[in-house]
């Protein structure tokens, strides 16, 4: 079953759009029960001495026993991390294994740079529609603190030729051959491997080229660190989050902050553009450490363990950008992701009720935005009339984003989808129908993956 | 977890020098394992009333080994002196006299269960005079055995039979392990109602519990012990606490809700949650609370705010609302924690105090309005316990502090638990609106 029988570029509704909801429509529901997470810590901060293993198991443990599934036999478990120890190669199982799940319980891992939680959800949702699972836990982790670093190249190399060595006067010969500089570590970073300029580079880039404001950075900031205080005061993540290592809220959280703080930062991405230069510390999500989950299932798994259904994910969508060439901004793939999704549903913008746009940067949400609201773009690039539109900025990230909560990578996923689930909830019904909601995330690599989640 | 000094006097030298030395020698408790013997040895049953007698049969009943007669010399695992015939004092001569000869022979960890009745329901002043002296009687016994023996009392009501259910469900309590740490104390069956478990290890099968503070200490030895008995659980704790909440969830079995009870809207939730995710909800058990010590004379408003918000008014609130519901008339139990504290007063602890005398209160206001569904509504009233939080007081205060009871040691939060378990039973479905002490004869306010 291909749900992907569109045009790169060409958003309205096809016959093939018609026949994948047609088949769609046909297949049994995936619901999202509920998540939880640990509060996201800045790194080198209180998880600084957590493995991605610790983290994932705590806010598994968590999810069981907040929904009491202890010693049950989940369909199967799928989460991942971008900065992963090469040991972890079998992260999620190890993960299971370390929790109060059973044992028999199957779990794979799987990785997407930043979308890889949202993908998770997908795919296990998928399965349940299709009937191969009842159950699901997808999630992810990620820890910028104890991040792998790995040895030099040369130093690799020079290590494999020692094993298959024989003789000494062999071994001494490949030993012979190390430098100095061999010895040096290879540290992670997040530069594109084909580009060389780091993410932040890449989004001054498209940030500069959408001509988006300090100003309108520093407010999309603002907001999602008064949101996210808000719904911490609010008890909203009562039922989402358990605490860990002592932290109760997100580390990055500044409840007190304020548009004048934020306007005296300095940028420190794009320094080249000059007076343009508009990125900052504050309008940039830091380096994150933290893990969600989210627990999926059929109605009728979720009905026979007396299991609340929230949400259910109707759809999802991949996109990807030619940013190697400057095509396209290196985060701008679910501006085209978004449009093909609600084509194939049948939606517009003006039906979603709330809306889920991942802050990698203030920069990347609201060029994202400009993207949607411009006209050429939408005639040249989405082969629209016009522009796809705009949306009602009181419903966007309104518990707040990763601006405000941080973000480790995988881990971002399984926070965006479980809120928006219980926002959906609680939400009701919108004339006459359930609740939507968009979720738009962006991933290194040039990619994006978007979704829409209904309320229950 | 049994106190260093308990250790060092236990064995060999450390129990030779104790003893020359005069100084305390507390031991190792008897505590309920499932499974174990009810009592460490046969049973005698003094007095001459058909009470005594159709409780010796009750007894016989559960194949335990009971004497009417006492074989001198012959170790006893327990005394039950049967006292619910008196008309005046001279008729506790015979009986009393007649256990006195073989407390000698009482083993360690031994039990003395007394059963009279009321005296507030006697007929004259000379059978409230004799129905009163067991009161005396039986907390000066206590303060007198040795060895980790202790000795309580059950207190009918007029017209409520020695083998009414609750009246054995209370014997069963007193002369099993799970009372170790209660001595010198008295439950009032106030009437025939309660049921006994088909199974006694499993008294709780079946029923759906909530535990508030459940996270750790006493709350977490709760939810343990009601989980041990049966009982599926709703462990209940701030959000704050949510890690260890979750530990405790997963190891018993349970589901977690993080939730300040304070809250407006808590009593809804916790029924909406046991109700949603378990089909339903039998026990509610009010545990959660905090300390803010302070001389009144330093006492500033939010010290003396928080501590009743979370101890007292939390529990009324959330009590408004299980009264309220549909969901809890299927005879209900409500056992609250109070302290000794409530009872005997605190330097410092003036906020805590006032809290705790106030969930007795409550428990004794609202046992009348839970009656009409079969409900029943206790507290319990720890001493000194054995906690993380203890563990904090100085050393020498927590010394004496602890060895200032009939048993000179601390007790554990799993002793605590007991008491709330059996309290939550349907076995003490007759005994509502009573404090149960779990303080090993505190020594200190009665």
């Amino acid at each position: 079953m291909s749900f992907t029988g569109q045009s790169a570029t060409g958003p309205e509704e096809s016959s093939t759009s018609q026949a994948a909801k047609h088949g769609r429509d046909s297949l049994r529901k995936a619901v999202v029960v509920g998540g939880n997470r640990i509060p996201f810590a800045r790194t080198g901060g209180a998880y600084t001495k957590s493995s991605n293993q610790d983290m994932l198991t705590a806010a598994l443990d968590g999810l069981i026993a907040r929904f009491g599934l202890q010693d049950e036999r989940i369909g199967e478990v799928a989460a991942g991390a971008v900065l992963k120890h090469s040991r972890d190669f079998n992260l999620t199982r190890e993960a299971v294994l370390g929790s109060a799940l059973s044992a028999e319980t199957p779990a794979y891992d799987l990785q997407q740079a930043c979308a890889t939680g949202l993908e998770t959800v997908l795919g296990l949702a998928n399965k349940i529609k299709l009937g191969q699972i009842d159950s699901a836990i997808a999630g992810g982790v990620d820890s910028a603190s104890d991040a792998p670093i790995a040895v030099s190249e040369g130093l690799r190399e020079v290590l494999l030729d020692l094993n298959r060595a024989k003789t000494l006067p062999q071994r001494i010969q490949v030993l012979s051959r190390l430098r100095p500089k061999d010895l040096a570590p290879d540290a992670p970073n997040t530069g594109e491997p084909r580009t060389g300029l780091s993410m932040g580079e890449h989004q001054a880039l498209t940030t500069a080229q959408w001509k988006i404001t300090r100003e309108a950075q520093d407010q999309l900031a603002y907001n999602s660190h008064r949101n996210l205080a808000a719904a911490y005061d609010a008890g909203f993540f009562d039922d989402l989050l358990t605490p860990y290592r002592g932290l109760t809220r997100d580390s990055n959280l500044r409840a007190d902050t304020t548009l004048e703080k934020l306007a005296t930062l300095k940028p420190v991405f794009g320094k080249n553009l000059g007076a343009e230069a508009t990125m900052t510390a504050g309008n940039s999500t830091p380096l994150t450490d933290g893990a969600s989950t989210v627990l999926l299932a059929s109605e009728e798994w979720a009905d026979a363990h007396e299991l609340p259904k929230l949400a259910t994910v109707v759809d999802g969508e991949a996109a990807a950008v030619d940013f190697v060439h400057g095509k396209d901004g290196l985060l701008m793939a679910p501006a085209f992701a978004v449009p093909r999704l609600l084509a194939r549903n049948g939606l517009t913008l003006d039906d979603i009720d709330f809306f889920e746009i991942h802050e990698a940067f203030a920069g990347t949400v609201l060029s994202t935005l400009a993207a949607w609201e411009d006209e050429e773009f939408g005639r040249t690039r989405l082969g629209l009339d016009g522009a796809l539109g705009s949306i009602d900025r009181s419903t966007l990230n309104v518990n707040g984003s990763s601006l405000a909560a941080g973000h480790p990578f995988a881990a971002t996923g399984g926070r965006i989808v479980a809120s928006l689930a219980k926002m959906l909830h609680d939400k009701g019904r919108v004339d006459g129908r359930p609740a939507r909601g968009l979720i738009s995330i962006c991933a290194a690599g040039g990619q994006g993956v978007v979704a829409i989640l209904e309320g229950f | 977890m049994t106190d260093k000094y308990t250790q060092f006097v236990s064995h060999g030298i450390g129990k030779d020098v104790a003893r020359k030395l005069g100084l305390p020698q507390p031991v190792v408790l008897r505590r309920h394992q499932p499974g174990q013997p009810l009592v460490p040895g046969p049973i005698l049953i003094q007095g001459s009333s058909d009470g005594a007698d159709e409780l010796a049969a009750a007894l016989l009943s559960w194949d335990l080994d009971v004497r009417r007669h006492a074989v001198p010399r012959e170790k006893l695992g327990a005394i039950i002196l049967v006292l619910d015939e008196l008309s005046r004092p001279e008729d506790l001569e015979r009986p009393v006299l007649a256990a006195a000869a073989s407390i000698r022979d009482l083993s360690p960890s031994a039990r003395v269960v007394t059963v009279s009745r009321t005296a507030a329901g006697a007929p004259g002043p000379a059978s409230a005079a004799a129905r009163q002296g067991v009161d005396g009687l039986l907390r000066s016994l206590a303060k007198e055995l040795r060895a980790g023996a202790t000795a309580n009392g059950i207190v009918l009501a007029d017209g409520v039979t020695t083998t009414s259910p609750s009246a054995l469900g209370a014997l069963r309590f007193f002369l099993s392990g799970r009372s170790a740490f209660v001595d010198g104390q008295f439950l009032t069956v106030a009437s025939g109602e309660g049921t006994l478990p088909a199974d006694p290890d499993k008294p709780l099968a079946g029923k759906v519990a909530v535990v508030t503070g459940a996270a750790r200490g006493i709350g977490a030895a709760i939810a343990r012990t009601l989980h041990r008995d049966g009982a599926t659980l709703v462990v209940v704790d701030i959000p704050a606490a949510g890690d260890h909440l979750a530990a405790v969830a997963n190891e018993v079995r349970g589901t977690a809700l993080q939730l300040d009870i304070t809250r407006e809207d808590a009593g809804q939730r916790i029924i909406d949650h046991a109700v949603g995710r378990h089909g339903r909800l039998d026990i509610v058990v009010h545990n959660a609370g905090i300390t803010r010590d302070k001389l009144l004379a330093n006492m500033d408003p939010d010290r003396w705010n928080s501590v009743l918000a979370v101890n007292i008014a939390a529990q009324l609130r959330i009590n408004e609302a299980l009264l309220a519901s549909e969901h809890f008339r299927n005879s209900p139990r409500i056992v609250s924690v109070a302290s000794t504290s409530g009872i005997a007063g605190n330097r410092g602890q003036t906020n805590y105090a006032a809290s705790k005398g106030g969930v007795m209160g409550m428990v004794r206001a609202t046992a009348p309005l839970l009656a009409e569904c079969h409900g029943s509504i206790n507290a319990v009233a720890p001493g000194f316990i054995e906690t993380e939080m203890t563990a904090r007081i100085p050393f020498a205060t927590r010394e004496v502090a602890r060895r200032l009871n009939s048993l000179q040691q601390g007790g554990r939060p799993g002793d605590v638990a007991e008491a709330i378990a059996f309290l939550a039973s349907d076995a003490a479905g007759g005994i509502t609106g009573d404090v149960l002490r779990v303080c090993g004869q505190n020594l200190v306010g009665a």
